[in-house]
């Protein structure tokens, strides 16, 4: 079983210091949801802990099942298990949904998938998320809506199956019934128990298709409140401007 | 009106069969600015032997004729007058030209081969190709060129009536060959020119395809693929003569460039002239930096002389890799360089795809492949 344990992370952007010390584990199993208000470091902590260059780590340990993610590269630290579904997943001009879907499978497994299933597990994975199997075809993520490109995220994550899913506000800009099929892909892919997930948000309505086990409160660059689903409750009457004004 | 009158955009200045209307070059002209003379083993300055050798075989479906004649045939040089002091060189060394000929509304049963082999760098060799597509018929060319030689060359193509022709050019020499060329297509009324240009190998290859018009109608696409190593100048200069009404033109040139002193230059001039009412025409040029030392001039000019045109617009954009998409592939486990590679084959697939002959298309993916291995 696997576990992911963020210790006293901190991380400047640009000399400036973004994240103050976060204290976060995700086990197997679990389900963890980050909120807080915009600004507060939530997606910092995303792409630190996954390696975009433009992050700086200025202290602290990201621990994979005791491996250090930190000293590893970006492709490296996929293939141990940590996935990253984006906010805002880029167009890449000329390189086709499914060329990039076999390499990325082929990387992570570490070896070519056969033809023949691999295209079941496509198409299996696209039916269950309501996706015109056309856009194995497209160019990846180029003139995909929001809505689209999300659902191709939670695609890869059900593809590649990694040990923990860091999910970057997944939720935002879908409508009621994109995110009631990406909610489904999400609890599929948890469904084995053996999975830990880390479900950044700004709005609680994800988490009522996606239950959490934890709620932590972000503000100001650390967890600033932790507790159970009823957190959310709270965070959903009452707002974030306590945590804001606290903290500034 | 074609380029043998005075157009009137200050970088096509003169067009003679004479070499001695033109100028040595010195460097400072802007249309040699970009090219390192010094590099030409005197193709510019008459001081290149003519000692080289490059052979030049033609194969032909049935139906197509090729012919070798000799310097006085009225074919040659119908359509295209030297429009620079190269191309005058090559104009008046050449010993024999190449005539192909697709009969009136022939249909080939596959594409005419045309092979340019080098066969050394002592000395330099010139040569003459004329491709003439009568009234519609429809024709495939692929001009291959490879080995080591330094070589000028002026190659016509001239499309009738209602006809069209397709042309891939493989400029896939040593490393250490040099090769100035132009490639003119003379498009008759409604007729339809495809071009591809594919240039990997050489150490300095100057390829200026342009075209122009005879009649209302006419439509050409040219697409065009490099990649640039270490050391390796390429220079492509297209020039896109409207002077007809109702004429299309679209032009694409991709290019990748990697490693110390690669260098690529990519001008684009399109001259819709007064009389060219209803043009259409769009340029674009993009170059991807793989690595530092490397440089890419891009230059687009679109010189419009009349108000009522359909549509016109050209577009010129040269960056690195955007480290955007790298951490996108890597983030799913990709390693950096074959992410690196997936980038730079869509970027060039894209283009690649628009290539028909199936077989060309093959070699020049794998090419691209070979080149990134490197």
């Amino acid at each position: 079983m696997s576990t992911l344990e963020i210790r006293d992370l901190k991380v400047a952007v640009e000399d400036k210091e973004i994240l103050r010390g976060v204290n976060l584990t995700v086990r197997a199993g679990e389900t963890h949801a980050i909120m807080g208000p915009n600004g507060s470091g939530k997606s910092t902590l995303a792409y630190a802990v996954a390696g975009h260059p433009k992050y700086t780590i200025t202290g602290g340990q990201v621990l994979l099942d005791g491996v250090d993610l930190l000293e590893l590269s970006v492709d490296e630290r996929a293939r141990a298990g940590l996935f990253l579904a984006m906010q805002y997943p880029v167009e890449v001009p000329g390189v086709s949904v499914s060329n990039f879907l076999r390499s990325a499978v082929t990387s992570i497994r570490g070896e070519a998938p056969k033809l023949r299933e691999f295209a079941k597990d496509l198409k299996a994975g696209m039916d269950g998320l309501s996706i015109d199997p056309a856009f194995a075809q497209r160019n990846l993520n180029e003139g995909f809506s929001g809505g689209e490109k999300k659902r191709h995220e939670i695609l890869q994550l059900e593809l590649l199956k990694p040990k923990i899913a860091v999910l970057d506000e997944t939720d935002s800009g879908l409508d009621v019934d994109a995110l009631r099929v990406v909610s489904e892909g999400i609890n599929r892919f948890r469904a084995s128990g053996e999975t830990g997930v880390l479900l950044i948000t700004h709005y609680t309505r994800i988490l009522r298709y996606v239950k959490p086990d934890f709620v932590h409160v972000f503000a100001n660059g650390r967890v600033v409140e932790e507790g159970g689903p009823e957190l959310a409750d709270k965070l959903e009457s009452e707002g974030y401007e306590q945590y804001t004004k606290a903290s500034a | 009106m074609g380029l043998n009158e005075k157009p009137l955009s200050t970088l096509h200045e003169k067009a003679s069969y004479e070499l001695g209307d033109f100028e040595v070059p010195t460097g400072r002209e802007e249309a040699w600015r970009f090219t390192p003379l010094a590099r030409l083993k005197g193709l510019h300055n008459g001081k290149a032997a003519i000692t080289g050798q490059a052979i030049t075989t033609a194969h032909t479906p049935a139906g197509v004729t090729a012919e070798w004649v000799g310097r006085e045939d009225a074919r040659i040089g119908r359509a295209y007058v030297p429009a620079d002091r190269v191309s005058a060189q090559a104009y008046n060394a050449f010993e024999k030209a190449l005539v192909v000929t697709v009969p009136k509304e022939a249909t080939p049963d596959g594409p005419i081969r045309i092979e340019v082999r080098g066969g050394g760098l002592d000395g330099a060799t010139y040569g003459h190709i004329v491709v003439a597509v009568e009234p519609l018929a429809e024709a495939v060319v692929i001009v291959e060129h490879a080995g080591s030689a330094v070589y000028a060359d002026n190659v016509e193509f001239v499309v009738g009536d209602g006809a069209s022709l397709k042309v891939v050019s493989l400029q896939d020499w040593d490393d250490d060959a040099v090769h100035v060329s132009h490639h003119h297509a003379q498009l008759a009324k409604d007729a339809t020119f495809r071009s591809f240009v594919v240039t990997l190998g050489g150490d300095l290859v100057r390829l200026s395809p342009s075209v122009s018009y005879t009649a209302p109608g006419g439509d050409a696409d040219l697409s065009g693929v490099y990649f640039v190593d270490a050391g390796q100048h390429l220079e492509h200069r297209l020039l896109v003569d409207h002077s007809q009404p109702h004429c299309k033109s679209n032009v694409d040139y991709r290019g990748a460039l990697q490693g110390q002193d690669a260098h690529a230059v990519w001008i684009g001039d399109v001259i819709i002239r007064v009389e060219a009412e209803g043009t259409d025409t769009y340029e674009l040029n993009r170059n991807l930096i793989l690595t530092d030392g490397a440089r890419a001039d891009s230059v687009p000019n679109l010189e419009i002389l009349t108000g009522e045109v359909a549509g016109a617009g050209h577009a010129s954009a040269s960056g690195r890799l955007d480290d955007e998409h790298i951490f996108y592939l890597q983030a799913r486990g990709i390693p950096r360089d074959e992410a690196r590679r997936l980038v730079v084959r869509g970027f060039l697939g894209q283009l690649i795809e628009k290539i028909q002959v199936e077989e060309i298309r093959e070699r020049v993916l794998s090419a691209v492949e070979a080149e990134l291995a490197r």
